[in-house]
């Protein structure tokens, strides 16, 4: 059996290993598990000969496995060994009952080997001297990351050391890794020139809920199966949480949880969901759910882009008009209502001016999520939100505009409700206080030339940030100085070099550029330093998913080559520094690089997750709270791919109890209990982006396709994803395209005052004139390359807020014989 | 678990509902006895399929499905003349394709769609392009539809099924 056979898959023996894995990629975290075994054994087809127990002597029925090409591999140790791996959906996982989605499904097929989709995983150190790339060891590699690092903190403190680092759980994260590298960050090197992987300062993509007291994830997943109604705005589910979707949104929408509903809520009225979509685009998931639910169960309200908060202002407004507002519950719970009233309010004609949707259609929405029951009861509507709104026209005053519409309906803290964003990667933060008072944008000081070394952890600006060619090109122009300066210091001893490249950093506008990373991606075109970083499976990794459920995804095999995990990469630096600083007498700084005495994973999650909030240590921002203590690795093995949803409460024998929902007792997470209403008001598109729609004919919307995760460092080798989107496609009117002469599979330049990039041409019926949609952060096209350097207060990008003209550049023959241009919406 | 309950719900409505947009042009074939060799057979590195007429390809409707089963009786498979050539078409104008109606995803029936050319599965929602090779167009699958390879004898102008491209749902091996 070989991996290049498509029409077989050899089966995991009865006595196969098996250990649990919680999906890598998006929020949803799905529970799998990992089967391994001996490549020379194989199950037998009989139930009573593979580990699976499915009887495959005969056609297993529909809807009885998930079980796929992909979701194996053929891997082999560092003695030579070679293992079988399986890695299938768990049907006993609440979060997927079993389900796989088009990305997860891949798991097993990109875990390394030498052979398979994985192979140009970084294995070892590397150095790029002149123009090429060379292998190097750990030792070297870290002589000069300490060195330099060293240098500059000594001559011109922290502010000299950038970073660019992931903050969340996942492949690339976790709580034992986003702990190793905020402490290295923030207690060791003490630099506030951080900002983190998909926006250009240290900040929080929920900044205005989390001021009102309403944490972000504050609900279960069974929750959207209990709603009455749900609001989904700026999110696409299908595509980006899929089995969140499939396995908890499509029962109550097809009815199927009515009676789970009649139960929960005695004397309630109960019937299928009704769901409102707010999205200036029709997505795959309005579609769908269409399908599901039927046309007239779906709202879906496509409003202007960049006008949420007028929606919800306007919504806000009705309701309290009609006397649909909770008043008992807004006087005992919050604060700050009449004050946020002053401000928000909007009546239907004027919001529906701003929406561009029609007065009946606000009043449609505000009836089926707001309206007294028939049963008297008040609706549970379930808020849901994503990139739409993070990345929206400021941020903060959308959150504030919809979460004081949620507060007034009293729509968090009851079964059923929520007011929670979708959320991309899974979570799994706990770091040391960020040690600075204001947000840095990292971007614009590495524009202006500032700073001197840039580590770039786990992520990729140059695929992922905004105003991305400019960004681009000083950074490339400031490596490039470095990069002159190394080739001409031949056999240089690390001390030598270190000068070298400090000195062109310093005096002469260089920046000396380290990747942290699983591949070498598109950050090798600048980089001078790549470190190998693992994966989950490659190591022991917990993170937490978007119902704050917290898992233990299991190691079972090796990295590749000399490849760790990001926090023992954390430790080696700072136990190199503090080698060095222990030599030259400075104890005191010695200290500082203390505490990065791990020797593995396990040793990282105890210090950072299960410290936080214990007696006499100081403060740590953790998701695990002050009972994170209570998890261990042990009771998480034990707990499986269910795990326990943070905070824990307390642990009964070997389980550990956790919460359902939050603020069910009604104190929110502000000083005195009570929840925060916000004044929001409309203030229409900032000049920056204004400017651009008034001069560009094309709003570029961007976004993820199903496809694809993240900037494809994975899905770029495989051959059933990038034979798909071999370039970032753009969805355009068909009549827009016809305007310009395009037509599927052309390629088009986009372009406006801040960039330029090429894209594929897609046109969809959906797509309505003078819009588009462009797929975000991939390989190929960057569609941050034409978005403004808006911020808003708290350096939040308006990455959805970008207008660019469109001219054909040409054809693909290739593209348009191998690839569909079919509709992607269900219908 | 309840999603499996509801699943299959919507699998038995969309397998009996939506079959009205299938052209069922007449199941052409008889299974006959498998002759494939056991898997892990020393002397080959390919599985034994057998070699199955489907149909003459006059006779084959333009953009209707025709049902057969392959490579025995508990696969389902089409095949359709597309009315134009495509890319791994065979017949005398290179537009006569098949591939396995078993979703690739979870296993549910998937329905052919003349309209937009495309393999539409009604549990999560997949579709397929049938003039590109079974590639997804949209959904949860990690595969696109196995394609049935096709030989065409022009003198009897036979359309045979000689073997699978891709893990036909539910086996282990695509030959039982």
């Amino acid at each position: 059996m070989t991996t290049t056979t498509k029409d077989r898959i050899a089966l995991p023996p009865k006595d196969a290993q098996r250990t649990n894995m919680t999906c890598h990629f998006c929020i949803v975290g799905c529970g799998y598990h990992v089967y391994k075994w001996d490549a020379n054994r194989e199950g037998g087809r009989a139930a009573g000969q593979n580990a699976l127990g499915v009887d495959f002597t005969k056609q297993v029925p529909p809807l009885a496995i998930t079980m796929t090409k992909a979701m194996t591999n053929t891997i082999t140790d560092h003695s030579g060994k070679r293992w079988n791996i399986m890695i299938v959906p768990d049907k006993g996982c609440s979060v997927n009952s079993g389900l796989s989605s088009t990305r997860g499904g891949k798991m097993a097929s990109y875990m390394y080997a030498h052979d398979g989709i994985g192979k140009e995983r970084l294995k070892n150190p590397r150095i790029n001297r002149g123009d090429q790339w060379l292998d190097t060891s750990w030792d070297n590699a870290l002589a000069i990351y300490a060195g330099l690092t060293k240098k500059i903190l000594d001559t011109d403190g922290p502010s000299g050391l950038l970073y660019d680092c992931f903050d969340h759980g996942g492949a690339g994260g976790g709580f034992e890794n986003t702990w190793g590298t905020g402490k290295l960050m923030f207690s060791a090197l003490q630099t506030p020139m951080v900002r983190i992987h998909n926006r250009p300062a240290y900040n929080s993509e929920c900044h205005a809920t989390r001021d009102m007291g309403v944490g972000e994830l504050n609900n279960s997943y069974e929750d959207a199966q209990l709603s009455d109604c749900i609001i989904a705005t700026g999110c696409n589910p299908y595509e980006t949480q899929t089995n969140y979707f499939l396995n908890h949104w499509l029962p109550n929408l097809n009815g199927g949880t009515v009676e789970k509903k009649k139960k929960w809520f005695p004397g309630e009225a109960a019937a299928a969901a009704k769901i409102v979509i707010v999205d200036p685009r029709r997505s795959a998931t309005v579609a769908i759910c269409e399908q599901i639910a039927g046309k007239d169960n779906v709202l879906h309200l496509d409003i202007e882009p960049g006008s949420d908060t007028a929606l919800f202002n306007t919504l806000l407004t009705y309701v309290v008009d009609q006397g649909w507002h909770d008043k008992d519950y807004i006087a005992k719970f919050t604060k700050g209502f009449d004050d946020a009233m002053k401000v928000n309010r909007m009546s239907l004609e004027d919001g529906s001016k701003a929406t561009g949707i029609p007065v009946a259609k606000i009043r449609q929405a505000a009836e089926w999520a707001y309206k007294t029951k028939a049963s008297g009861h008040r609706p549970r509507t379930f808020h849901a939100y994503e990139k739409g709104i993070i990345w929206g026209n400021d941020n903060y005053v959308i959150q504030s505009a919809l979460v004081s519409l949620v507060l007034a309906t009293q729509n968090v803290g009851r079964r059923g409700t929520g007011v929670c964003r979708m959320g991309g990667h899974q979570e799994g933060y706990t770091r040391p206080p960020y040690p600075g008072d204001k947000k840095i944008y990292i971007d614009q000081e590495v524009i202006q030339g500032r700073g001197l070394m840039y580590t770039i952890w786990g992520t990729n600006p140059f695929q992922t940030t905004l105003n991305a060619e400019e960004h681009r090109r000083v950074l490339g122009k400031r490596a490039q100085i470095v990069r002159e300066a190394m080739s001409r210091a031949r056999g240089a001893s690390v001390e030598q070099m270190v000068d070298v490249i400090y000195d062109a950093c310093k005096n002469k506008g260089g920046m000396y550029v380290v990747g942290i990373n699983l591949y070498p991606t598109t950050l090798a075109e600048e980089a001078h330093m790549l470190l190998p970083a693992a994966h989950p499976g490659e190591m022991n990794l917990t993170s937490m998913n978007g119902e704050r459920r917290l898992r233990l995804s299991e190691k079972f095999m090796d990295p590749p080559g000399s490849a760790k995990p990001d926090c023992l990469i954390a430790a080696d630096i700072a136990n190199t520094l503090k080698a060095m600083y222990a030599r030259d007498g400075k104890a005191d700084m010695a200290k500082r690089f203390e505490g990065f005495d791990w020797k593995t994973e396990e040793d990282a999650f105890n210090d950072g997750f299960r410290r936080a909030g214990r007696p006499g240590v100081g403060p740590i921002d953790s998701q695990g709270g002050d009972t994170g203590y209570l998890a261990t690795y042990a009771l998480l093995r034990k707990a499986g791919n269910n795990g326990v949803q943070l905070p824990i409460k307390r642990v009964e024998g070997d389980k550990m109890i956790g919460t359902e929902m939050a603020y069910m007792d009604g104190k929110f997470d502000t000083k005195d209990g009570k929840a925060e209403f916000k004044p929001a008001p409309w203030n229409g598109l900032p000049k920056t982006v204004a400017d651009q729609k008034a001069k560009h004919r094309f709003w570029i919307n961007n976004g993820r396709a199903n496809e694809v995760w993240q900037t494809a460092y994975h899905d770029q080798y495989n051959s059933f994803v990038r034979d798909r989107y071999p370039s970032a496609f753009i969805e355009m009117n068909p009549e827009d395209a016809r305007s310009m002469g395009v037509t599927a599979g052309d390629v088009v330049e986009v372009f406006n005052d801040f960039g330029s990039t090429y894209a594929m041409a897609y046109p969809q019926k959906a797509i309505k004139a003078g819009q588009t949609f462009m797929l975000f952060g991939y390989i190929r096209g960057v569609a941050g390359d034409v978005t403004s350097p808006w911020v808003d207060r708290n350096v939040v990008p308006y990455y959805k807020g970008t207008w660019a003209s469109i001219k054909r550049v040409g054809s693909v023959d290739d593209w348009k014989q191998s690839i569909s241009f079919k509709e992607r919406r269900y219908a | 678990m309840q999603e499996h309950k509801l699943s299959r719900r919507i699998f038995l409505k969309s397998s009996g509902g939506a079959a009205a947009v299938v052209g069922t042009a007449g199941a052409a074939l008889v299974p006959g006895a498998a002759h494939a060799e056991a898997p892990g057979s020393s002397t080959s590195t390919n599985l034994s399929y057998p070699k199955r007429s489907v149909g003459k390809a006059g006779g084959m409707p333009v953009n209707q499905a025709v049902n057969f089963n392959y490579p025995d009786a508990s696969s389902p498979c089409v095949a359709i003349r597309m009315g134009s050539a495509v890319p791994g078409g065979i017949g005398p104008n290179k537009d006569i394709v098949a591939y396995s109606t078993l979703c690739t995803h979870m296993g549910c029936p998937v329905q052919y769609e003349g309209g937009t050319k495309v393999f539409k599965c009604g549990c999560h929602y997949s579709m397929f392009d049938a003039e590109n090779g079974g590639q997804m167009v949209c959904g949860q699958a990690t595969e696109d539809l196995p394609r049935v390879l096709l030989d065409y004898d022009a003198k009897t102008d036979t359309v045979s099924a000689v073997g699978v491209d891709g893990l036909i749902y539910g086996r282990q091996a695509n030959i039982l």
